[in-house]
């Protein structure tokens, strides 16, 4: 953790209607981040179903869908983001093995 | 213990409803358009026009069905796709005003996403939900589906989820296009037709010849017969027309009246009347026999009676008509110049066969000419195969004579083929044929002109020699004396030389004459000769008789005297 100390994470994730899936992502990355980032993520879940019109710009087609907006660059992940380790890489929140 | 098998009722519960896609010629060959609220697929490789014929689907029905579609792109933006139809007469921004039409371009990024575990294509399916919710859409294209594999490795969930997909269009009673390229053997890369398969139409493209015809076929049509045949099709700017060769039923009225060949010697050929109308006449002959001629002469009569004629000429200039057709005494330019004459020399091999033969529909459709000219139909042959342009011929003629357009066809044939053959063989849908010929003479051509057939009418069978003066054609009898049939100087040679004839015969006679009435004169003054012979043999004859009777009586009468003289008692 040297590099991102400081910053905040901004995460926006997205569902489609409260089922199974859509939960179970929504529980892989809390706690994730609660583990990595305690404190200091802002994560917006937002359900499709509830607001559509906003996915044409952000060009959502697969659910469930984690976009890190801060820091850049964006990165996207899809899935229900049970492969902790493949999140953690892409977001970055590792360092790097210290050999 | 034999199975006995529950006989099936053939009766067919309700035919498949279908909805017309308004493009032209399509809805022919699918007897009726695409299968109601189900998925179509499109399949062709890339520029073959699938985009192109799903929004002209969607937009046919927006605008003349009142069946408000949507379209998602997976390939083009909203504004290129505006742009693109804009070319093409559709004004997309207009109908997604007046919510008639919705465009969602859907972006999908290649490899940029990281795939952690399992996931559906929830945000798709929202997305078109709201797109068909907007606009109350009935129609549905997804152009194209496949781009997906491209942006999303698990093959299998996306699978799962495009059944998904298909199923849930079906439940919404939309009736879908999907549009797909082909793959290896197979008629999608991914063979989604798996799950697409109400209705399959594959759209080609291909050049033969340098010349490129696109062609469109149903593969296959769940529930329903359709035309099996590959269809050409062709992209103008009017969008899409498919040209099914039986498009046109040939149940159509024809026509009892007559009209000018404007030649006179022909008409009379003819009946006394000339073509019927609306008939499709052919003209054939070798190259110089005089057919464009012929075909002059018919423009001209039509633009004199004031109906108009639509002249298409592929081997010359309209200029070039007009000269020409002066030099034998036909003012075309005259006509021209009124508007009742139109030229349209294009050739074929331009634009492709089947454009050209759109491009004839049109000017057809907007001139509305009485009489159609075609000279040579000969020059289509140089662009594609005979079968081509044997099925072109044909549905133009189908067109041409469903419309009561008279039409004249010219055709070249060349040496070493029978006359009767001519390059393209449409002799039998043609009403009436002119054979044109040259006759090789004592060093002259000259030409000839006959009627091979003429449908419905009584005709001459006799051939005619063709003059073409500076006062247009003529026609005149060909000598046809003692076994011969001589034209030209020939001819005229003959004629002297059967006058010549017919003089020394007529002296032959009076000689003849005289020398039977010398005869008769001769014998006459033998017979007179003879005659005074056997009367003066008879005064001879009576003579001597006289005499003998004279001694008869003398030598009696001494016996007398002898006897007395002797006593005799014989008495």
């Amino acid at each position: 953790m040297s590099l991102t100390k400081n910053e905040n994470y901004v995460l926006e994730l997205y569902v489609t209607g409260m089922t199974a899936r859509s939960t179970r992502a929504i529980l892989n990355i809390t706690k994730l981040l609660n583990e990595h980032l305690p404190g200091r993520y802002e994560l917006e879940v937002i359900d499709l179903f509830q607001q559509p019109s906003l996915e044409k710009s952000e060009q959502i087609i697969v659910t469930p869908t984690l976009i890190k907006k801060l820091p850049l660059p964006i990165r996207k992940f899809v899935g229900d983001m049970s492969d902790a380790e493949q999140i953690i890489v892409g977001l970055d929140l590792k360092p790097k093995a210290p050999e | 213990m034999p199975k006995v098998k529950a006989k099936r009722t053939l009766t067919k519960q309700s035919r498949i409803k279908k909805v017309l896609t308004g493009i032209q010629g399509l809805d022919e060959i699918t007897e009726g358009g695409l299968p109601q609220g189900r998925p179509t697929l499109v399949c062709g490789s890339a520029g073959c026009g699938k985009t192109l014929l799903s929004m002209e689907f969607l937009v046919n029905g927006a605008r003349d069905y009142d069946e408000p579609g949507v379209f998602i792109a997976f390939e083009e933006k909203e504004e290129e796709l505006a742009e693109n139809m804009e070319s093409l007469g559709f004004n997309l921004k207009e109908l997604e005003k007046k919510k008639k039409l919705a465009i969602d371009y859907i972006l999908i990024e290649r490899g940029e996403v990281e795939e952690t575990g399992e996931y559906d294509l929830g945000g798709l399916f929202i997305r078109i939900e709201y797109a068909v919710r907007q606009v109350g859409a009935r129609r549905i294209v997804i152009d194209s589906i496949e781009t997906l594999f491209s942006g999303l490795q698990n093959e299998n969930i996306l699978r799962a989820e495009l059944r998904r997909l298909f199923r849930w269009l079906k439940d919404k009673g939309l009736t879908a296009m999907i549009t797909a390229e082909p793959g290896q053997g197979t008629l999608t890369r991914h063979g989604i037709e798996e799950y697409v398969a109400d209705c399959v139409i594959l759209l080609d493209h291909r050049v033969t010849e340098q010349t490129s015809t696109r062609r469109m076929r149903i593969i296959k049509y769940r529930g329903s017969v359709h035309g099996a045949n590959e269809y050409p099709f062709i992209i103008s700017e009017e969008g899409i027309s498919v040209l099914p060769l039986t498009s046109i039923g040939r149940a159509y009225k024809v026509s009892r009246q007559h009209i000018s060949t404007g030649v006179p010697r022909l008409d009379a050929m003819m009946d006394g009347k000339g073509y019927f109308r609306g008939s499709s006449i052919l003209v054939t002959g070798t190259a110089g026999t005089g057919k464009s001629s012929i075909a002059m002469h018919m423009a001209d009569a039509t633009c004199r009676r004031g109906e108009n004629c639509l002249y298409l000429a592929s081997d010359a200039s309209p200029d070039q008509i007009v000269r020409d057709a002066k030099s034998i005494g036909i003012n075309l330019a005259k006509w021209a110049r009124q508007g009742l004459l139109r030229f349209q020399s294009t050739r074929p091999t331009f634009s492709g066969m089947e454009a050209h033969l759109v491009y004839i529909h049109k000017t057809v459709n907007e001139f509305d000419p009485k009489v159609l000219v075609f000279d040579p139909i000969s020059s289509m042959a140089s662009t594609s195969s005979t079968l081509e342009v044997h099925s072109m011929l044909l549905r133009l003629i189908d067109f041409l004579k469903s419309r009561g357009i008279t039409n004249l066809c010219t055709n070249l044939t060349t040496g070493g083929k029978f006359l009767e053959q001519p390059e393209v063989d449409i002799s039998s849908v043609m009403d009436t044929w002119l054979l044109l010929r040259d006759v090789e003479y004592s060093g002259e051509r000259t030409r000839m002109l006959s009627i091979l057939k003429s449908r419905g009418m009584d005709h001459s069978n006799q051939m005619r020699e063709f003059l073409i003066t500076s006062k247009g054609v003529d026609l005149i009898d060909a000598y046809l004396g003692s076994g011969l049939v001589l034209t030209g100087a020939a001819r005229t040679v003959q004629e002297m030389k059967e006058r010549e004839e017919a003089l020394l015969r007529a002296q032959e006679t009076k000689r003849l004459e005289r020398e039977i009435e010398r005869n008769r004169k001769s014998t006459e003054a033998k017979i007179n000769a003879l005659r005074i012979e056997l009367e003066s043999r008879e005064e001879e004859v009576k003579t001597l008789i006289q005499h003998q009777i004279t001694n008869e009586k003398i030598l009696t009468n001494d016996r007398e005297i002898m006897g007395g003289m002797r006593k005799a008692d014989s008495r």
